[in-house]
């Protein structure tokens, strides 16, 4: 009993190292935004500097700042995000459930090109992605790049695989007689998708919503490719970076905008830490 | 009834018609080259409009195969104009000399050939397969020992899991930022004190070293998860059974819980393998590539910590050379998807012998 009661002590001690370690960078990025560069500078480990009203002067620097206009990019990421995960949900759950309930070889090709397309890097579609791109906006008329509807349709287009995927392990979980049923009692094909399937597969589709969310909150490279590094869209990873490089090594200024960055994230995973931990593993192991 | 369906009729054939009608007008607009505003909105309600009159179809037996065609419709739209026309081009353009925007002709493999006698880019690729290795080793190692610890019974469990996780929901470059201020500025003033003046970023070896550092604090609490739900289905009675049969944690653990989780760990290098492959934004936003190597292939480098996606995305963006920058990404993918069908074909043997 002893042993068992030291070695709990030791696991203790060791996790909380960890903790401290992985936590550290985050409590700098607090710690120094309420600093100025020279209190930075002088010592950013310590509290030496510290006052809320340089927070605030931090804050607005930034908030206002004409590069990196942090209320513009952070509502355009919202929509790009949401946007994308709704219709990703939707058009991915459609085409799930048609893949999984027709037996054809047409729906067995698709599901395998879908499969197969995981393994293909961003790097090897991207440039030309962006050239068909520019030729589809000039052909019709609807800018593609440097528009929020042409990265959504990307999105849609780079998650669906993933989606489709996860989506159609589950539907095949559901029992076939359902359907069965609600086709005798004279429902039609979409009304039995829409009323009976996709109400069942609200866990499926959060773990999915959280995988592809996490995902394209996140992403950096579409986005300062499509919209571009200085364009007049932005989202916020892409206005973090635009407003870096125009403020080398003012560290205040970077901090604050990182900070603002991180903090819906860090939000959103206090309110549904348990949700989006689950989702992660789930999605991974499928 | 009969009135009924007649009207639904009568709507679906007005809708094709006029969906049709607008799609043909917005193509005739497009290619003649107009540059009317509406054309574009015009193509797309044309779509919508023909989609709803397929809908409205007043058909009995095929109604399931229009139904089939409009779910997957969107999906597979948005997937072959986002990643299958753009892979095919990317393979096509490769082989010439396409500058972004057009081509003039091909040119075979010279693409190819002039990637291999470049010094900074075999050092890219080596240096890659070197940050592979590396992350795939400790970031499971350190993953599974946390995941250990994670399941042991000590207090607070919940928030040592969720400070592990914390690091992986921020994208990589604003914590590549973060990092280059822990580095450049706080660990700076620790190591001057031993008489290192330079940041470890300044030293390409150093600098390689904090990439990796970097990318582990990141990752390791995702790969924590997964080990966690694995132990975690490990039969409790198998693991008493191994108590009272006198087996001690260190058995317990290499003869029991690993082999039993041997899934488990095959996706994890799977993910580690295929993540660290594709690493962009911490490189990026830590080292944006920089660092000298002195001699290498006779040359003097200066991308000593660039890995291969930066080095593509250098290639094309930075330097404007598209279809060089496109015949490294055709050679990364065919690495990529080599070593990813290796690495499953090796953990498939391996479980299937356990």
């Amino acid at each position: 009993m002893g042993m068992k009661k030291s070695s709990k002590i030791i696991f203790t001690i060791l996790g909380t190292i960890v903790a401290i370690y992985t936590l550290f960078p985050f409590y700098l990025v607090v710690l120094n935004t309420f600093k100025n560069a020279n209190g930075i500078v002088a010592n950013p480990v310590g509290f030496g500097g510290v006052s809320f009203s340089q927070l605030m002067a931090n804050i607005s620097a930034v908030v206002n700042n004409s590069n990196f206009n942090f209320w513009y990019a952070f509502g355009t990421s919202v929509i790009i995000t949401v946007l994308s995960l709704v219709l990703l949900a939707l058009f991915g759950g459609m085409a799930a459930w048609v893949i999984c309930r027709n037996k054809t070889k047409w729906s067995t090709a698709i599901y395998m090109v879908f499969i197969a397309s995981m393994i293909i890097p961003f790097q090897v579609v991207m440039l030309p992605l962006i050239s068909t791109f520019r030729d589809v906006s000039q052909f019709i008329g609807i800018s593609m790049l440097q528009s929020i509807p042409g990265i959504v349709f990307a999105y849609c287009g780079f998650g669906g695989a993933m989606t489709v995927f996860i989506l159609t392990g589950f539907i095949k979980g559901i029992p076939y007689e359902l359907e069965e049923a609600a086709a005798i009692d004279g429902c039609s094909p979409e009304g039995t998708f829409f009323r009976i399937i996709f109400p069942l597969l609200t866990p499926v589709i959060t773990t999915v919503t959280i995988l592809n969310g996490m995902w394209i909150w996140n992403d950096y490279l579409l986005p300062s490719l499509m919209l571009g590094q200085n364009g007049k869209v932005k989202t916020l990873p892409v206005a973090v970076q635009a407003f870096v490089g125009s403020y080398v090594k003012q560290w205040d200024l970077i901090l604050t905008a990182a900070l603002l960055a991180i903090v819906p994230m860090i939000v959103i995973f206090l309110v549904a830490q348990k949700q989006i931990m689950n989702g992660m593993v789930e999605g991974a192991i499928k | 009834m009969a009135e009924n369906s007649n009207k639904t009729k009568l709507l679906s054939y007005v809708l094709l018609a006029a969906g049709i009608a607008g799609l043909a007008f917005a193509l005739v607009l497009d290619f003649s080259g107009s540059s009317a505003g509406f054309r574009g909105p015009l193509l797309v309600a044309g779509a919508i409009v023909f989609l709803v009159g397929l809908y409205f179809f007043p058909t009995v037996e095929h109604h399931r195969s229009i139904i089939n065609f409009i779910f997957l419709f969107p999906l597979l739209f948005t997937f072959a104009v986002t990643v299958l026309i753009p892979l095919a081009l990317g393979i096509v353009y490769s082989f010439t000399d396409w500058n972004g925007i057009r081509l003039t002709g091909f040119v075979g493999f010279s693409n190819y050939a002039t990637m291999f006698k470049d010094p900074s880019f075999v050092w890219s690729v080596l240096l890659t397969f070197l940050f592979v290795i590396f992350n795939m080793v400790l970031i499971n190692v350190i993953g599974f020992m946390l995941a250990l610890l994670c399941t042991s019974k000590m207090r607070g469990i919940n928030f040592f899991r969720a400070s592990y996780f914390l690091p992986n929901l921020i994208g990589g470059i604003v914590l590549g930022y973060i990092w280059q201020f822990v580095f450049n500025n706080v660990l700076i003033q620790i190591t001057s004190k031993w008489g290192m003046m330079n940041s470890i970023l300044a030293n390409t070896k150093t600098a390689f070293a904090a990439i990796v550092v970097v990318y582990i604090w990141q990752y390791a609490g995702y790969i924590m998860l997964i080990y966690v739900t694995g132990l975690t289905t490990v039969p409790k009675d198998v693991l008493e059974a191994s108590q009272i049969d006198g087996a001690n944690a260190l058995t317990t653990l290499f003869k029991i819980k690993i082999p039993m989780i041997a899934s488990t760990v095959t996706i994890c290098t799977f993910l580690t393998l295929t993540s660290a492959f594709k690493q962009f934004d911490v490189n990026m936003a830590l080292t944006n590539g920089t660092g000298s190597v002195a001699d290498f292939m006779g040359s003097y480098l200066t991308n000593g910590t660039q890995m291969l996606a930066l080095n593509i995305y250098n290639t094309a963006i930075t330097k404007n050379s598209y279809a060089l920058g496109q015949a490294k990404a055709v050679l990364f993918f065919i690495i990529l998807a080599s070593v990813s069908i290796i690495q499953v074909r090796i953990s498939n043997s391996k479980e299937v012998e356990l």
